[in-house]
């Protein structure tokens, strides 16, 4: 029986959930024997190469690129996980969600400390290039449907490792209390 | 010491209990209640300032900020749109340069939505300066903002073309009109008042008077149908020096407006019937709480309890029965649906926040001012009037099994004959339908947004207690509305508006539930988001109260009743779909830097 294929990206995050998931140690070993990689920050595959059993997704959409990653995943992972607080809720980036767009942009390039006196032009990065901002950060299930949830900020390695055996063999999920207690 | 704010504080005797009394009317003669006033209210009454604060922004006819020299309160509930409240909107913000819920520059036109004013049957209908000015059209709009803009008094924009009975009385001259189209026990002709007090109740004892309530098996008429005979006796059984009558005149559900016209044209049965609970339950005052929408019936209604009084049918040894005292005071609301709720109105009386409290105690065992309270609908009150004159057999032999007597019923929509219409309960749908003149009837509501949206299969079903219970509301859509967009989707709004915010399941779930509701709307909806709603709705079940209880209502009994209209929006192809939009969603992104909202 060929291994089930992982795939992972981080959107509108800060990569604090794939650190996380570093942090299960030398059961990284275990790992790579248990599953394949595809599309992930962690092997640096750019793109899709074959369909994968399990999506991991950190952080919510903030741009329309993210909004596209997110789909490209939806497409190709049967099962899609929001992994921490950013997938599932939105997290800090979305501390944003009450102000309007243009505020945001004139305080990062007009008005704040670093660049109100470095920008005499007043220009705004709009290289066709550039991701588009939404209007507000998104989390995960709000533009696809997400099959899983691991909560966390960053969800606990023991939680990450725990829920990852879990899909590929097939057992139910044990959450002791130390995995998913935050205070 | 000429300070308007102390006055009316010191007109109320520094009472803390009556700070809805002392916002009132600050907010009358100064048109808001500032920062100032409140801290002289919160200093002068003994209470904290957050305190003033919370009842102050609990109510919607309260405000910290001036709403305008003329204050225009245009409802938006579902039968004035029907009947074109938008265009209506539309010429006022055109004619006074404001959009709606602001106030002009120069602060002399303040323009707001309001919920139901108990004038469906003469929409579209707007309150300006506590008068009523039914039956809007854009004509008449132009007249009124050009009156404002010379300075003119309300009374002048108003016009004299008032309605019929009372409310051509020199205390009201209100354009309301009555349009009772059927009358019975409540607002039949010919009745003197008092003479049941003098003519029954001096020859009964006041358990002959429960007996006799109990015996005719009457059950309250604003909608929870609570046994009244019980009731009185619970209270009479309860331990306290005092005890309270209240008379719920706070009619807020949207769509009844019956109790509008028992106040204009039978106030006297009104106050006759808290006279005989008094008598029954050994209370000694009396609260009349009138929903702010009718403070244009105070004045008229004070001068029908002074004639009362002199009558002595009010005050000290009331119609000879010696130590029989008992008095009533009007105390107005300000703007709150959730205050219909017995235990929220009392709140409200005390001067506080009208939060429903946590039952038991029941009202009747610590009420108002912790004494035993009854609180009774002003229809049921008056029929015990009734009861007591023509006997207990004479209402168990009207109406059905379980209910008995009659109801007065408020219809509005789509009908030729709207009005209020006092019928025997066993009425079914069909029946009302014929009476009032209804053709091509998509759909009926009944009891109004907290009771049952019907469609025709059920229009056999019969107005009772046990199947179709209501307090008198009554709504009819025709084949031409779309019930999804402008009705159910008007109620959700409605009660998100009027949660009270206290329990977290009312004050997110309906959120919720309109939300998913849009999304369906908007083409984006699935199977399984009418499942969702239906799951969500079941934890309203443990809010504290019937708006909570019954804030999922308009969308679960359309989903159940008319479940047709659901499954034609929603798509069958697909087991999920979020909703997401990406091009909306970039638009914001794309004018903040000058692009062009391309992105795939």
């Amino acid at each position: 029986m060929s291994k089930p294929i992982l795939a992972t990206a981080s959107l509108a995050g800060c990569f604090g959930c794939h650190m996380s998931l570093l942090d299960i140690d030398e059961r990284i070993l275990e790992l790579i024997e248990l599953v394949d990689f595809n599309k992930s920050p962690i092997n640096d595959i750019k793109k899709f190469t074959r369909p994968c059993d399990i999506g991991l997704i950190e952080g919510g959409c903030c741009n329309n690129d993210n909004v596209h990653v997110l789909k490209d995943f939806r497409k190709h992972c049967k099962i899609l996980v929001s992994v921490g607080e950013c997938a599932i809720m939105g997290g800090l980036p979305a501390l944003r969600n009450g102000l309007p767009v243009s505020d945001c942009l004139e305080e990062a390039y007009l008005n704040g400390p670093s660049t109100k006196d470095e920008n005499p032009e007043g220009i705004m990065p709009n290289d066709v290039e550039l991701p588009i901002l939404l209007d507000k950060v998104y989390p995960c299930h709000e533009v696809v449907k997400m099959d899983y949830y691991l909560p966390g900020c960053p969800p606990d390695a023991e939680l990450l490792w725990g829920a990852l055996t879990a899909l590929i063999k097939g057992n139910e999920l044990e959450l002791p209390y130390e995995v998913i207690k935050y205070d | 010491m000429n300070d308007p704010v102390i006055n009316i504080i010191e007109k109320y005797n520094k009472d803390y209990t009556r700070l809805m009394d002392i916002l009132i009317d600050v907010q009358d003669e100064a048109g808001c209640v500032n920062e100032d006033a409140v801290h002289k209210i919160a200093d002068a009454i003994g209470i904290s300032v957050v305190d003033v604060e919370q009842t102050l922004s609990f109510y919607h006819f309260f405000s910290s900020e001036p709403r305008g020299k003329y204050t225009v309160y245009l409802n938006n509930s579902a039968v004035a749109i029907m009947m074109g409240r938008d265009m209506i909107a539309g010429a006022f913000e055109q004619e006074a340069g404001c959009s709606f819920n602001s106030v002009t520059g120069d602060g002399l036109i303040g323009l707001f939505d309001t919920a139901c004013i108990g004038m469906n049957d003469q929409e579209p209908a707007a309150i300006i300066n506590n008068e009523i000015f039914p039956r809007l059209t854009t004509k008449k709009v132009r007249q009124i903002v050009k009156g404002m803009r010379e300075g003119r008094p309300v009374e002048e924009l108003r016009g004299n073309d008032f309605g019929d009975g009372a409310n051509s009385h020199e205390l009201v001259r209100s354009l309301v009109r009555n349009n009772i189209k059927r009358k019975g026990p409540v607002l039949e002709d010919g009745y003197k008042v008092g003479s049941v007090i003098r003519e029954h109740l001096t020859n009964m004892s006041p358990r002959e008077v429960i007996k006799t309530i109990k015996k005719s098996n009457i059950r309250g008429r604003g909608g929870a149908g609570f046994p009244t005979g019980m009731k009185w006796d619970f209270c009479r059984r309860a331990e306290g020096d005092q005890k309270y009558i209240f008379c719920n005149a706070d009619e807020g559900e949207p769509g009844t407006f019956k109790d509008r016209v028992i106040l204009t044209e039978a106030p006297g049965l009104i106050i006759e019937g808290m006279v005989i609970a008094a008598y029954a339950v050994g209370a000694s005052e009396g609260l009349l709480y009138v929903r702010h929408e009718y403070k244009y019936l105070v004045k008229y209604l004070n001068k029908v309890m002074d004639e009362m009084r002199a009558g002595n049918l009010l005050g000290k040894n009331i119609a000879g029965i010696d130590g029989f005292d008992f008095d009533v005071r009007i105390q107005l609301g300000a703007g709150a649906y959730v205050c219909g709720e017995e235990s929220a109105l009392i709140e409200s009386a005390e001067g506080k926040r009208g939060e429903p409290r946590d039952r038991p105690p029941f009202p009747v065992q610590k009420g108002y001012l912790e004494k035993p309270t009854v609180v009774n609908n002003v229809e049921t009150l008056c029929l015990a009037v009734k009861i007591l004159k023509n006997g207990a057999a004479w209402f168990r032999d009207q109406g059905t099994e379980d209910s008995t007597g009659t109801k007065i019923l408020s219809v509005s929509g789509d009908c030729r004959e709207a009005g209020v219409y006092e019928v025997t309960w066993g009425f079914t749908v069909n029946d009302v339908l014929k009476t009032v003149d209804a053709e091509q009837v998509q759909a009926v509501q009944v009891g109004g947004p907290s009771g049952a949206l019907i469609g025709p299969d059920e229009f056999d079903r019969v107005l009772c207690y046990s199947d179709l219970s209501t307090g008198g509301s009554i709504m009819i859509f025709d084949e031409n509305r779309d019930l999804l967009k402008d009705v159910v989707l008007n109620f959700m709004e409605f009660f998100i508006e009027e949660s009270c915010g206290s329990c977290s399941t009312c004050r997110i779930l309906p959120v919720l539930m309109k939300q998913k509701m849009e999304k369906i709307l908007e083409g984006h909806g699935t199977e399984q988001d009418i499942k969702d709603i239906k799951e969500w709705a079941r934890p309203l079940e443990h809010s504290r109260c019937g708006l909570g209880h019954t804030a999922a209502n308009p969308i679960l009994t359309s989903i159940k009743n008319l479940r047709n209209l659901y499954e034609r929006k929603v798509k069958k192809d697909v087991e999920f779909d979020t909703g997401f939009d990406l091009h909306k969603a970039i638009r914001e992104g794309s004018d903040a830097v000058g692009r062009i909202p391309i992105a795939h």
